[in-house]
């Protein structure tokens, strides 16, 4: 049997070819994005990217009724979006299995908040299993899919950042041979109505007793839940990366109930290893249900006493809390400045915050790179909520402090972002009169999560040509009638668009549209350079807030703009900042 | 089989994730269990990023905390010093001459220390500082900035320059495997 270094989301989508599934729909978010890249290139798997997470919940729930192993991923957040149709295809339960991966962000690398997933399973009365390699993200996932027929529910697949983004060695196998499941209507257990319902609730409840009776025991059997016995003095129980530090950090100093089901938990296996051991920790990242969940059962643990309720753990936490033991390490005597992420040079984002700057506008924004325009020198946002917030919260601010405010205030959201969850705010605003100006950020990709196609850019998961939503016909047949389409390299233009949508007396859709300078079809200018004659170092040009332009000492101790050629795209925004033309073209 | 802990740092964009792939891969073929803990998503963008690469008999964290890391490959001077408390005591520093400013710094709310890999040297840590993008463009591309560290790590870390070249050719597109073994041949020879 082959053995590869995969990443835990490539594992992930390994364990689902492996399992036979046939039909996966995810929105990306990281860390949960690479699960579906991978999954779009095995053949055998239909694969697609949704408009948003609720929309990929529903499609492989209508798989599953279709009778195929069915398959959605998404971040933690992205969960909340698909929140609706989980809690009530826990009641339904599957025909073909169903599994949802869902991504937590401890510590927050690229989140807006800190929330754990496990209280969606437990409020959804889903199970939920939770690896702690990459190896495990396969094997679970291909467990969870005969649980999931078996027991007659979705499963949700636990994961973090540290296993999705890490590689370890995995053992791979051939697909399964899984036939569609046939069709048959069956109205009392696939049609929600009360009355159906209140029998579905009972069978929920039926379920999770089984569960909790398969977490004490076969769970074991099949390895999900692991016993390992070393010392008697301590004992740790824990689940995902938390298992990994805790046994790095404390070897054979303890033992260990590593659990792979997370909900629900297992009872005796609990009340048993407690027994075997002097001092039991409940070693888990975000929220302590782990440890709520043993103080139920009546049994003494240290939990939240010793460990924090917010970040990443780690081996050194942990050896900390119960070791009392400390690295020794080197310290460097000098003040290191910190390094934030920055929109890229040649970033279309820039040209259109540098020309709406002077303006002064409330910017309500949104989730994407363009986020990173909130910090200085752009400093262009106001407001940051969560997917398709900026244009219904724009709506209620302008509502709030009326018309004068309109006109002083914009929203900015991504393609991918308008398409998720703005459309529906901007029908909001359409149908409530508002006058309020959106401007849609259309770079052609979905940007931060590193390269996806959307159903603006007119290409399918796999690059395929595919029907483009039109976003001007789109706007005007919501009831739009001012749209605008501008470069945000023209910042003149662009400035005095906007400015003029701003003025009206009804809703306006300003499309700034410039594909994203990272993707491979975009050609680039030459890097630019500073005329070191005309400059004076005034450092109008800094304000742009390009990583590529910075200050340089000059022999005569005077400094001056410098670029640096090996990161300058050439896109000329910086050119306009410039009154003494000293930014020129470099031949 | 002793166990390995390479840091591998840089700024976003730098191509920090292909060495520590290369670096995985090499420890593998040699038989080591091994774990490789990347960044992704907003951590880029220019930002300040940290690749972990863990080898040994078994590995369980794929992170490396402070002072525990064997070797760091650092792409940017000021990155080596905000990365050094994750060196063992005894650790060595293979960096990168590059500076490259942060927003901070650009914006003049902060100053870059003055020569950073020289306040580590003196504080008493083996730096091994090399002008890797020159090697680099020698080589036939700046991007091979990675394959140049990492040929100087290899050589710092005692391992079969074959097993590196065998690496290189199986990772990197057809195209670019002449720069590259160029490349590490300039870093491995420093």
């Amino acid at each position: 049997m082959e053995k590869k270094l995969l990443l835990g989301n490539e594992a992930v989508a390994r364990g689902l070819y492996e399992a036979g599934v046939r039909v996966v729909s995810s929105y990306p978010g990281t860390p949960s994005t690479e699960i579906t890249e991978a999954v779009s290139k095995y053949e055998e798997i239909y694969s697609e990217w949704a408009p948003n997470e609720k929309v990929a919940f529903e499609v492989a729930i209508g798989a599953s009724f279709g009778g195929a192993r069915s398959f959605c991923a998404m971040k933690h957040v992205g969960l909340n979006v698909a929140a609706d149709p989980l809690y009530t295809a826990s009641y339904i339960g599957v025909n073909g299995g169903m599994v949802c991966a869902v991504a937590d962000d401890p510590g927050m690398h690229s989140s807006q908040n800190e929330q754990d997933s496990r209280r969606h399973a437990i409020a959804a009365k889903v199970p939920m299993l939770e690896p702690s390699d990459s190896q495990e993200a396969l094997d679970f996932t291909k467990i969870a899919y005969d649980l999931s027929e078996r027991f007659d529910a979705p499963f949700l697949l636990r994961l973090s950042t540290r296993i999705s983004h890490s590689r370890s060695l995995v053992t791979v196998n051939d697909r399964a041979d899984m036939e569609l499941k046939p069709y048959n209507r069956d109205v009392m257990k696939n049609v929600m109505m009360p009355a159906m319902a209140r029998k579905a609730h009972a069978k929920v409840e039926a379920r999770n007793a089984l569960l909790t009776e398969w977490a004490d025991t076969e769970a074991f059997e099949l390895g999900v839940n692991r016993l390992e016995l070393f010392s008697t003095e301590i004992g740790v129980i824990a689940a995902g990366s938390t298992y990994a530090y805790a046994r790095e950090a404390l070897g054979e100093k303890a033992s260990y109930l590593k659990l792979g089901i997370v909900n629900p938990l297992p009872v005796n296996a609990i009340i048993e290893f407690a027994k075997k051991v002097k001092t039991l920790y409940v070693i888990e990242e975000l929220d302590d249900i782990i440890e709520t969940h043993c103080i139920k059962l009546g049994v003494k643990v240290i939990g939240r006493e010793v460990f924090p309720p917010l970040g990443e753990y780690n081996q050194a936490i942990i050896a900390k809390a119960i070791l009392n033991k400390e690295n020794e390490f080197n310290t460097v005597d000098c003040d290191v400045p910190a390094r934030p992420p920055v929109l890229c040079p040649g970033c279309p984002h820039r040209g259109l915050y540098y020309a709406l700057k002077s303006l002064n506008l409330y910017v309500s924004g949104d989730i994407g790179c363009y986020t990173l325009g909130a910090q200085a020198p752009l400093s262009m946002m106001d407001t940051c909520v969560c997917m398709g917030a900026s244009v219904s919260a724009l709506h209620g601010y302008n509502t709030a402090r009326g018309s004068e405010a309109a006109k002083k205030s914009i929203a900015v959201i991504g393609d991918s972002t308008f398409i998720h969850s703005g459309i529906t705010g901007l029908i909001d605003i359409v149908y409530n009169k508002g006058i309020s100006t959106v401007i849609v950020l259309d770079n052609s990709i979905t940007g931060m999560t590193g390269h996806q196609n959307n159903p603006l850019n007119g290409k399918t998961i796999k690059g395929d040509p595919t029907t483009a939503v039109d976003l001007v016909s789109l706007a005007k047949a919501i009831g739009i009638n001012r749209v605008r389409v501008v470069d945000p390299f023209d910042i003149k233009g662009t400035k005095a668009a906007v400015e003029e949508e701003l003025q009206a007396e009804e809703p306006s859709l300003v499309i700034s549209r410039r594909p994203c300078a990272l993707l491979k079809s975009v050609k680039h200018e030459p890097a630019l350079a500073v005329d070191q004659s005309k400059c004076v170092g005034c450092k109008a040009c800094l304000k742009v807030g390009c990583p590529a332009i910075s200050q340089k000492k000059q022999e005569n101790g005077k400094t001056k703009a410098f670029i640096d050629p090996n990161q300058c795209l050439g896109c000329g925004v910086c050119i306009e900042t410039c009154r003494l033309d000293a930014i020129v073209k470099n031949n | 089989m002793n166990s390995i802990n390479i840091l591998i740092v840089g700024v976003g964009g730098q191509g920090t994730l292909l060495a520590s792939k290369l670096m995985g891969k090499i420890y593998i073929d040699k038989g080591y269990d091994v774990k490789v803990s990347e960044v992704h998503g907003m951590s880029q963008r220019g930002g300040s990023v940290v690749t972990y690469v863990r080898a040994g008999e078994k590995v369980f964290s794929p992170v490396i905390e402070k002072g525990e890391a064997d070797v760091m490959i650092s792409f940017e001077a000021l990155e080596s010093a905000r990365w050094l408390p994750y060196l063992k005591k005894d650790g060595v520093v293979i960096s990168n001459t590059a500076q490259i400013d942060p927003m901070p710094v650009i914006m003049g709310n902060a100053e870059y220390p003055e020569n950073p890999l020289g306040i580590i040297e003196n504080s008493g840590v083996k730096v091994i500082a090399a002008d890797a993008l020159g090697l680099a463009e020698e080589a036939g591309s700046a991007k091979s900035v990675n394959i140049v560290l990492l040929g100087i790590a290899a050589k710092q870390l005692g391992i079969d320059k074959d097993e590196c070249l065998d690496a290189i050719r199986a990772t990197v597109p057809q195209k670019t495997v002449e720069v590259n073994e160029k490349a590490f041949e300039l870093g491995y020879n420093l």
